[in-house]
């Protein structure tokens, strides 16, 4: 007879098989690609970051205040007076910001070595959108804490929504519940923040997955491993997710932890980029800061949205190249027309166009955590405009290039032989 | 290729660290270095006694619990005998007892509470701003501070520090404005230079410590936590090591 713990999962495969088929066709019969190099930890990573902020999020609920005149000096009681809150507190805004690292990472990988390709686009739109509401997720929660930032970042972001012809204004009311950011928002966005979002987050995230393991990994080398299988139908370069990848990833795990908490405890604000000096400030509808500035993480598009002159004094241009900037990602698959997926075996014309467009992101990224004059004026020759603008505006031209460019250098490229098999 | 992307990718970390985001001064005025350290406990208790004898008449502290200071050394009765003033029990917090509408009169804006001010402004600039008041009859108060331009604060520490004057020369060269700062002293106070600096010194330590008064224990528990994910490493790589041995 079998040990105690084989008789019980006997006892429940006989009443539920399901579980057992899915454990087989998800874990240890999903043949994974042998070859996953370092850019595979981050979508394990993102799932442990998820995980990370909803455990974290819950404890922060038991003890936050969704109050404008309560919120700022529940999150102090938070640092203060709950025990071992601090720790919870930094852990949600550290994990805040390190999830768009991984997410940022995860998306660079598919662009690396051509994971959003045929025939797996849908699992890159699944993943779009779960950017998208990450970025909604992450807006929402960062007006929680009522400070200065909170408030302004908020006003700016629901104003954008304003210069929506027609709609607009009623639009910007029907966000905030009110004319201004008040109380009424508040409540709505910790709703936003603490439920409605993380729901769908969770909905896409298991789409997301269905979705990959029905086609089957990419790997680095850009091969389909199913071409090649043994005679029990195997894949010759797979190996079963569970024990590989999973012992693997953990390995991985510890050391993104051990990046995670030297953060979390030796430099929780990082600069004031995860946590904003300004957002210290309780928040003040009477007193705008002289410098409101995003998140890092929605810097990039920020410097487009500031980048678009105004016309016939309206910034809808700026609200619809930044809405652009983000929905162009959903018809990457379609405009890469070069067959070979992997950056390995692709040719000079693609390999530009990624080098530039990584330096345009990060470029765009720091413009839009400065003050326009950051880099002082042109001479009165280029009518004394502001150099950070104009930089800002060659390098968002630089960044839509990349997308509506790449039909015709990915159709003109050289690329190299792909192998058959892939390489160790 | 590989080494080099992933340089790349930690360039920004590193960029985050040795260039903070800009605290801005709002005139210019070159912040100097607070000399602050967060384990001196005789100076952290001088400046609470600063705070609670100075800066307590108009600010508060209302996130600070009274029994929170015995973090930094001072037993519950030393609380009750030299800092609490109002008749307060030491597990309220550090009210002050001026109303807001009342500051707002005075000052024309309410004195802001303090207990997160040195997260906020940073303790270069408190350090700076509280040594740089001087004597300005064209404001309400007389005051005037050379890091905060016509701030409604008057010089609270005046009676250490006496009475000070500056003369700002403002030099155009190429659109760009310089500033030249002419300190005077016109009265003197009761402490010299160095003991006055010294005092701003124990404040601004105080003020930062009290802006997050678990970052030493934080600190200390973080070398345990990644002593111990190092540990769990070594030991998750063998396992890992052990189940790839057959993968070719």
């Amino acid at each position: 007879m079998a040990t105690p713990i084989a008789a019980v999962w006997n006892w429940i495969d006989e009443r539920m098989p399901t579980l057992g088929e899915e454990y087989r066709k998800h874990m240890s019969e999903y043949y994974a690609p042998k070859n996953f190099n370092f850019w595979y930890y981050f979508g394990a990573l993102s799932i442990l970051v998820l995980v990370i902020q909803i455990v974290s999020g819950i404890f922060l609920t038991m003890n936050y205040k969704p109050d404008a005149a309560l919120a700022f000096g529940s999150v102090e009681y938070i640092m203060r007076d709950v025990p071992g809150g601090w720790l919870i507190r930094y852990i949600h805004s550290t994990g805040a910001s390190m999830f768009f690292v991984v997410v940022y990472l995860h998306m660079f990988r598919a662009l690396l070595y051509g994971s959003y390709k045929k025939p797996r686009e849908l699992v890159w739109i699944f993943g779009v959108i779960i950017y998208l509401s990450l970025m909604a997720e992450a807006f929402f929660g960062y007006l929680l804490p009522w400070g200065q930032m909170s408030y302004w970042g908020a006003q700016v972001i629901v104003n954008l929504f304003s210069s929506v012809p027609f709609i607009g204004p009623d639009l910007s009311i029907l966000i905030r519940g009110d004319y201004v950011v008040s109380d009424a928002t508040l409540n709505r966005f910790f709703a936003l923040h603490v439920i409605a979002v993380p729901l769908v987050l969770i909905g896409l995230v298991a789409a997301h997955i269905l979705a990959l393991h029905d086609v089957g990994s990419n790997n680095p080398d850009g091969v389909d491993i199913k071409k090649n299988k043994d005679a029990n139908g195997r894949p010759l370069d797979g190996i079963p997710f569970h024990p590989y990848y999973t012992v693997k990833d953990v390995a991985g795990a510890i050391i993104f932890l051990a990046v995670f908490c030297a953060i979390l405890f030796f430099v929780p604000e990082m600069g004031g980029y995860f946590l904003e000096y300004n957002n210290f400030v309780p928040a003040d509808p009477l007193k705008t800061p002289l410098h409101i500035a995003p998140v890092w993480y929605f810097t990039p598009y920020y410097s487009i949205l500031r980048a678009v002159p105004p016309l016939f004094n309206s910034q809808f241009p700026g609200v619809m190249a930044m809405g652009l900037a983000t929905m162009i990602l959903f018809l990457l698959p379609w405009l890469d027309r070069d067959p070979v997926k992997s950056i390995r075996y692709r040719g000079g014309y693609f390999k530009s166009a990624l080098a530039i467009f990584v330096v345009t992101f990060f470029v765009l990224g720091y413009l839009g955590t400065e003050p326009t004059n950051v880099w002082g004026q042109f001479g009165a020759w280029m009518g004394n405009a502001d150099r950070a603008t104009v930089a800002a505006r060659v390098f968002t031209l630089l960044y839509f290039a990349f997308f509506i460019l790449m039909p015709w250098y990915t159709a003109m490229d050289k690329s190299k032989p792909v192998p058959d098999r892939v390489t160790m | 290729m590989k080494k080099l992307l992933i340089a790349l990718m930690f360039a920004p970390f590193v960029a985050f660290v040795a260039a903070p985001a800009a605290i801005a001064s709002e005139a210019g005025y070159r912040l100097d270095r607070a000399p602050i350290d967060p384990n001196d406990v005789v100076s952290l208790q001088s400046g609470a006694r600063t705070f609670a004898n100075y800066c307590m008449n108009c600010h508060g502290a209302q996130f600070l619990r009274y029994n929170r200071l015995a973090d930094i050394g001072l037993t519950e009765a030393q609380i009750k005998d030299n800092l609490l003033f109002a008749g307060d029990k030491v597990g309220e917090t550090m009210k002050t007892a001026m109303t807001a509408k009342d500051g707002k009169v005075w000052f024309g804006v309410a004195p802001p509470d303090l207990s997160v001010v040195a997260r906020s402004r940073g303790g270069d600039w408190l350090y700076t701003y509280l040594r740089t008041f001087y004597r300005d009859p064209g404001t309400a108060s007389g005051w005037n501070n050379a890091v905060f331009p016509n701030v409604g604060m008057p010089h609270a520490l005046w009676t250490l520090q006496g009475e000070r004057g500056l003369e700002i020369a403002t030099k155009k060269e190429g659109g760009h404005e310089t500033h030249e700062y002419k300190w005077s002293q016109v009265s003197a106070g009761r402490q010299s230079t160095t003991q006055y600096d010294t005092t701003v010194r124990d404040l601004v330590n105080y003020l930062v410590w009290m802006g997050e008064p678990t970052a030493n224990s934080r600190k200390k528990i973080g070398v345990v936590v990644l002593y111990f994910l190092g540990v769990l490493f070594v030991l998750a790589y063998a396992m890992k090591r052990e189940f790839w041995k057959d993968v070719h």
